[in-house]
């Protein structure tokens, strides 16, 4: 189910980046000079940064981890 | 002179920095240890290297020269985007690939596809595709180094000496450091990346006096309130560009630099940090770059205005090539070395004038990569390395450097560099094009070298295509497109101002594509590898 809700996640903010709703105007301007568009898009890189650390927390490949950790500490005792 | 010499101090550190990974690889010959500094890298430089290895001069004078013509669509086109997919494509084929470097010991791609589809000579066919479409980007290096120098000594450094300065001090740390000089260096860099931004936009606000009043006086300016707005730029263009950032993991400089992990948790900071650190780069630097129309006290920012506005107005009316001049003109891609001139003090100028030095020299990771690849998938495959021994192949690799180096400084120095800069934009989407080949290699058990084959012959023929096209058919003035052929109301091809659209997309998307559906339908027609083969890559067949 994490999977899945994470796959929605990044589907939707791929979709996300496409923000026609705010293409044709500048207003509001965010601290009376950033252009909402450009505002908009900021925010959109921290809520890709936010995105990654729950693929991080939730989809990390573990086994891959511990296949390599396992082959070196055999390759170690070998040696 | 003051500036010039910060930025020749800058060089003698990152030279420095390659000696003394030089000396602390003690005389080691392994191939690993000079390739992939022994696998060895920690958590920090990790992170830095990898993201400064795929920062070029575009991320600060282009991308605030890109803002400067088109406003603030920049950011979301190429930052924000890359923010998204290249972590994405780190998390998902990165990690997997640094798994199978360890347990297989592959040192390049090739190597993997080699081993992956049971192939030779097919390798070498992506081999040559990737490196022809590599070698641009030593060459704007060079280009780019010894125009800044030009510009930042004011005129007394000339370009051929400057381009020769960049050239001898990125062979130099690469050549003595290896992969480890180099990560060392694109660490440095990074920092230095990440000051020049937050330094950069606090002097020029301060010069400025406050964005608050630039940015009213560019809404009340009916030329210029465009450029706050993305209303010049279609969103199906804007949507193509989503796929650009799939070229970074095909990037052979980058995929070889995620074989340097010493861990596969070191992945995780690079992944989270990777938005954050595009973030802190292009905002400031696409921001300056559209503030920079409001400057109305900087003459060279003036021309170009004026260029723009003549190409607007009356490019219809002019020859290709006078309209080519006009571009040059209008290009933007020194605004902010001018808004650094106009208002940072002069010895500021010169430690931010380091930082675009940091960013023009990116080039040493590809110089590096050539050198690996051409090793290990030639010398190596071919046996060479068993012939003479590991020791000679590091000083192929070293030599190789060498000349690349002089061959791409011999090229710089006689072409001219837009040539380049086309060709860069066409390896960003022959990459991309390439990508689908990573992910059928990792995840489909179903996909076969003939495949494999399709995809790059594809990859290589649009390209060219895209190119002779571009250079058949000039560029149209400001306005619509020449059109080649409609289909129910869409224009099937186009040549557009900025380049050329396929379906009112760029090529990429087509590109992109059109390579995964032959990766995938011409795998389904052929053999596959032996099933041994195939269990060494998937856990579930063993």
């Amino acid at each position: 189910m994490k999977r899945i809700l994470l796959a929605i996640a990044v589907v939707a903010l791929y979709a996300l980046h496409q923000d026609i709703w705010f293409w044709r105007s500048a207003h509001p301007m965010v601290f009376g000079f950033v252009p909402i568009g450009l505002f908009y898009q900021g925010c959109y890189s921290v809520a890709a940064a936010l995105l990654m650390w729950l693929l991080v927390k939730f989809a990390w490949p573990v086994h891959l981890e511990e296949e390599i950790e396992h082959r070196e500490s055999e390759e170690d005792r070998k040696h | 002179m003051i500036p010039a010499t910060f930025v020749f101090l800058y060089l003698a550190a990152v030279l420095y920095i390659g000696v003394f990974a030089f000396r602390k690889a003690r005389g080691k010959q392994e191939a690993e240890d000079y390739f992939l500094a022994s696998r060895s890298l920690g958590p920090f430089v990790f992170l830095f290297s990898l993201f400064g290895t795929n920062m070029t001069a575009f991320a600060i004078l282009g991308s605030s020269g890109h803002a400067f013509s088109n406003g603030i669509v920049t950011f979301g086109l190429m930052a924000s985007s890359s923010g998204l997919v290249i972590p994405l494509t780190i998390f998902f084929i990165g990690t997997r690939v640094w798994a199978l470097g360890k347990k297989h010991g592959f040192m390049t791609p090739v190597q993997m596809f080699r081993d992956r589809w049971e192939c030779g000579h097919i390798g070498t066919v992506i081999f040559v595709v990737q490196s022809v479409l590599l070698v641009p980007y030593i060459i704007i290096g060079i280009m780019g180094g010894g125009t800044t120098l030009n510009v930042i000594s004011g005129g007394a450094v000339p370009y051929w000496f400057g381009g020769a300065i960049v050239a001898l001090v990125v062979m130099g740390y690469v050549f003595f450091g290896g992969m480890r000089g180099t990560a060392w260096v694109n660490t440095f860099q990074t920092i230095l990346f990440l000051l020049f931004g937050a330094i950069a936009i606090i002097v020029i606000g301060a010069g400025m006096g406050g964005f608050k009043s630039a940015a009213n006086a560019m809404l009340s300016a009916p030329a210029l309130a465009p450029l706050l707005t993305r209303e010049r730029i279609s969103p199906y263009y804007f949507f193509s560009y989503t796929f650009i950032p799939l070229s970074a993991i095909a990037f052979p400089h980058i995929l070889i630099f995620c074989l340097t992990a010493e861990k596969m948790k070191h992945f995780k900071k690079t992944v989270i940090f990777y938005p954050l650190c595009i973030l802190a780069i292009w905002l400031p630097c696409v921001f300056l770059g559209v503030m920079a129309n409001r400057v109305t006290d900087v003459p060279a920012i003036k021309a170009k205005q004026e260029a723009r506005r003549v190409l607007a107005t009356q490019g219809k009316n002019m020859s290709p090539e006078q309209r080519d001049e006009l571009r040059e003109e209008a290009a933007g891609d020194d605004v902010i070395m001018l808004l650094l001139q106009r208002y940072a003090p002069l010895w500021l100028a010169g430690l931010l004038g380091a930082g675009i030095m940091a960013a023009v020299m990116a080039s040493d990771s590809q110089i590096l990569a050539l050198s690996t690849m051409f090793t290990e998938d030639v010398f190596t495959f071919y046996g060479h390395k068993e012939r003479f021994g590991e020791g000679v192949q590091v000083l192929t690799g070293r030599l190789f450097i060498v000349l690349i180096t002089i061959v791409a400084y011999a090229v710089a120095l006689r072409a001219p560099e837009t040539i380049f800069e086309l060709a860069i934009q066409y390896a960003f989407s022959g990459f991309a094009a390439l990508s689908p080949l990573l992910v059928a290699a990792i995840f489909w058990k179903g996909s076969t070298k003939w495949g494999a084959l399709a995809s790059t012959i594809w990859t290589a023929a649009t390209v060219i295509a895209v190119a002779l096209f571009q250079h058949a058919v000039p560029a149209p003035a400001p306005g619509p497109s020449t059109v080649f052929g409609t289909i129910g109301g869409w224009e099937v091809l186009s040549r557009t101002p900025g380049g050329t659209a396929v379906f009112g997309f760029m090529p990429v998307v087509p590109m992109v594509i059109v390579s995964a559906l032959l990766m995938w339908s011409v795998s389904l027609l052929t053999n596959k590898p032996k099933q041994t083969t195939i269990a060494r890559y998937f856990e579930d067949m063993k």
